[in-house]
């Protein structure tokens, strides 16, 4: 890969997807985009850039979908849904008792394992939920991690992290050497295509937003500006939880760190400066038209 | 630093298991089939123990019994590790008294994962992007 090929590819990244490679990050580029240049017959990662700027909007869509996938496992970093059962649903059940809803958004829902870990966890406490709304809304950027979420099907390596051996058994069919998540705890999730850079106002108002992992590929102006928009997606009293190498701190006002619960934020009531609508540059529009985002 | 059984007629899925629980600093010690791993517990029961199914002379399955039943058997945390990979073997396992379950083909990743469900490991190593 030489310098301007990985300019071209810094740049493009940037202006789609918000996605920050820092000089540090070209083993990225290298894993994440080998296997596609193989894939698609080409040598390397120079002729790769050279097919990217041959005008081909749907193999630029498949470049961004390789470098902003994501893996994940069920109940990641544990932390944070130990404090969703401990604190955050008992929590909401007190201060929603009147309205009897609970509106969840896993903002980087990636193939699903995290939607339906808090899916499980729910089921869990179904007792205590009866008569209860309960809404999940999984986004991503990615169409294919999308339909990968919506099945719900796993593969016998992803079912053996993270996931306690007694869940797989009460929550998951089997078919081979693949395992489905039941019908009813599917149910409980919505999926919908979404870029963060994106207005998602729309979306509605929040109490618990899972945002874990995403943000630490975006520039510091970026992070900024999604945090700002995420707290307008809150309700005053909800609840972010970032990933266990995030942080909210120095970067943003309007949420504040919770003080023992590692990894979770409170809005702060502070607003944000107005923010620009969207972090894209001039050009993106058509960008984005032609690699069909 | 804790010690684990590994309980395997396969001396290759022993001597991996073997390299993935030293990484995670484990004393290992090795049996090749459920009648050498309950002589091994009625030496010292371990903290924890890999358990293979299918073996000759006793399997895992009759191990377990056995070892719940023994003085003590009731300490060590057990983690089957085996090819069967079916919901009735997985459910037989866990009324049987086994803490958790691995289905082969199976990594470092998943060892340790299993392992923290089990507190064998501390829950607070991170997974980084």
């Amino acid at each position: 890969m030489t310098p301007s090929d990985y300019e071209y590819l810094r740049k493009l990244l940037k202006d789609l997807s918000g996605l920050d490679l820092s000089a540090d990050k070209q083993y990225l580029i290298d894993s994440r985009l080998q296997p596609l240049a193989r894939k698609s017959g080409l040598s390397n990662i120079g002729e790769l850039v050279a097919k990217m700027k041959s005008g081909s909007g749907a193999f630029i869509a498949e470049v961004v979908e390789a470098m902003t996938t994501n893996e994940t496992f069920f109940f990641r970093d544990k932390v944070p849904f130990d404090h969703f059962r401990g604190s955050i649903i008992p929590e909401i059940l007190q201060a929603r008792a009147a309205r009897k809803s609970i509106r969840i958004w896993c903002a980087a829902g990636s193939t699903g394992q995290e939607p339906y870990s808090l899916a499980m966890c729910l089921k869990e406490m179904s007792a205590a939920l009866v008569g209860w709304r309960v809404e999940i809304l999984a986004t991503d950027l990615s169409q294919d991690v999308l339909e990968k979420s919506r099945s719900g099907i796993y593969s016998q390596f992803e079912v053996q992290r993270g996931l306690p051996i007694q869940m797989l058994v009460k929550y998951f069919k089997q078919t081979g050497e693949l395992w489905q998540v039941n019908g009813d705890i599917r149910a409980m999730v919505q999926h919908r295509q979404l870029n963060l850079l994106h207005d998602f106002s729309q979306l509605g108002s929040f109490d618990v937003i899972f945002c874990r992992n995403v943000l630490i590929y975006f520039d510091q102006d970026t992070k900024i500006d999604i945090f700002g928009r995420l707290a307008r997606a809150m309700e005053p009293d909800g609840f972010l939880v970032l990933g266990a190498a995030e942080t909210v701190v120095g970067l943003s006002d309007v949420f504040k760190a919770s003080p023992e619960r590692r990894g979770l934020y409170r809005p702060s009531g502070v607003h944000a400066a107005p923010a620009r609508t969207s972090v894209l540059g001039a050009n993106a529009p058509k960008a984005i038209a032609m690699a069909g985002l | 630093m804790k010690t684990c059984l590994v309980v395997d007629d396969s001396s290759v899925v022993r001597k991996v298991a073997r390299r993935i629980l030293e990484a995670m600093d484990f004393r290992i010690v090795e049996a090749e089939d459920g009648a050498k791993a309950l002589d091994e517990c009625r030496q010292g029961l371990p903290e924890a123990i890999l358990l293979d199914w299918n073996m000759p002379v006793m399997d895992g399955y009759e191990f377990l019994g056995e070892l719940r039943r023994m003085p003590g058997g009731g300490t060590p945390k057990v983690v089957f590790c085996t090819t069967e990979n079916g919901v009735e073997h997985i459910s037989r396992a866990l009324a049987a008294g086994a803490d958790e379950y691995i289905m082969k083909p199976f990594d470092k990743h998943i060892v340790a994962s299993k392992f923290r469900e089990v507190g064998l490991l501390p829950s607070t190593t991170l997974t980084l992007a």
